[in-house]
């Protein structure tokens, strides 16, 4: 066993722990802190597989940005601080499924590759990152610039009242 | 490296998020759930990345997550104003189109 599968297993360990974490606790803003040292433990799974801007993306997206934007939405709602016991609904069909999806997936993907180790290639930097999005995936790159202005628009014209109301009164007229 | 300790790590994370989804009934908390998943599903495919010696997992892992905080902030501000809207962020209060 090596340092890399060493350092797997210890991130791995933190990263299901946190996550069966959010799923379980009864407080919702521990719920979120947890998810932060979910994904941050995968960031560090990216690290080790060596796909460092994706790591660093993960980082600022994930553990930035869309955290706090959840833990902004937990305050907005006026959630109960303390911890809230109606949170869970029955446990036995999302068990069954649970228990489906995971033993199928591990199953599936245990069975496509055996336990067999295979050569570790190129490391992604940014640098060789930037060349392919550039190079043949800039395509779906600009799809992505137009689909986060599209959202960026949405979630104005959603969030404020002022502005749907306005416009169905005009259409109505 | 053995890929397969990633690959039933991301299984394993994918399960925990679809159980949460089942489970939980704030809608927050579902949020955070279907990040859980979008995550395990980044992680299969940066496996699948150095698995196969190209960048290209990688870069849909990015795409991914770019998707994702879209997705975030669209369904923050829908939860937002089906909270004005009803006063509850839990998920079973928003019936109307059930039946």
């Amino acid at each position: 066993m090596s340092g890399a599968d060493v350092l797997l297993l210890a991130l791995g360990a933190v990263a299901v722990g946190a996550g069966a974490l959010v799923v379980t606790t009864r407080h919702l803003v521990r719920a979120g802190l947890h998810l932060v040292v979910c994904l941050g433990a995968i960031a560090g799974l990216y690290l080790v597989l060596g796909a460092e801007l994706v790591a660093w993306v993960q980082v600022l997206i994930y553990v930035g940005a869309v955290v706090i934007l959840l833990l902004f939405a937990v305050m907005l709602t006026r959630a109960p601080i303390g911890p809230a016991d109606d949170l869970d609904r029955a446990a036995w069909p999302a068990a069954l499924v649970g228990a489906g999806s995971g033993l199928g997936l591990a199953a599936l993907f245990v069975s496509a590759y055996g336990w067999r180790a295979v050569e570790v290639a190129e490391p992604g930097t940014a640098g060789l990152m930037g060349d392919r999005i550039f190079g043949s995936w800039v395509l779906p790159f600009e799809v992505v610039s137009v689909l986060l202005l599209a959202a960026l628009i949405g979630a104005i014209v959603v969030s404020r009242p002022d502005i749907g109301a306005k416009d169905a009164k005009e259409r109505a007229r | 490296m053995t890929p397969d300790y990633y690959l039933v790590l991301a299984a394993i994370l994918f399960t925990i998020g679809a159980v949460g989804v089942l489970v939980r009934r704030n809608a927050i908390v579902l949020f955070m759930c279907i990040e859980l998943m979008l995550n395990a599903a980044n992680l299969t495919l940066v496996a699948f990345s150095r698995i196969t010696g190209t960048l290209d997992g990688q870069i849909m892992a990015f795409f991914v997550m770019v998707v994702a905080a879209a997705e975030v902030v669209i369904g923050l501000a829908i939860i937002m104003s089906i909270f004005r809207a009803r006063r509850s962020a839990s998920v079973d209060d928003s019936n109307l189109l059930k039946y």
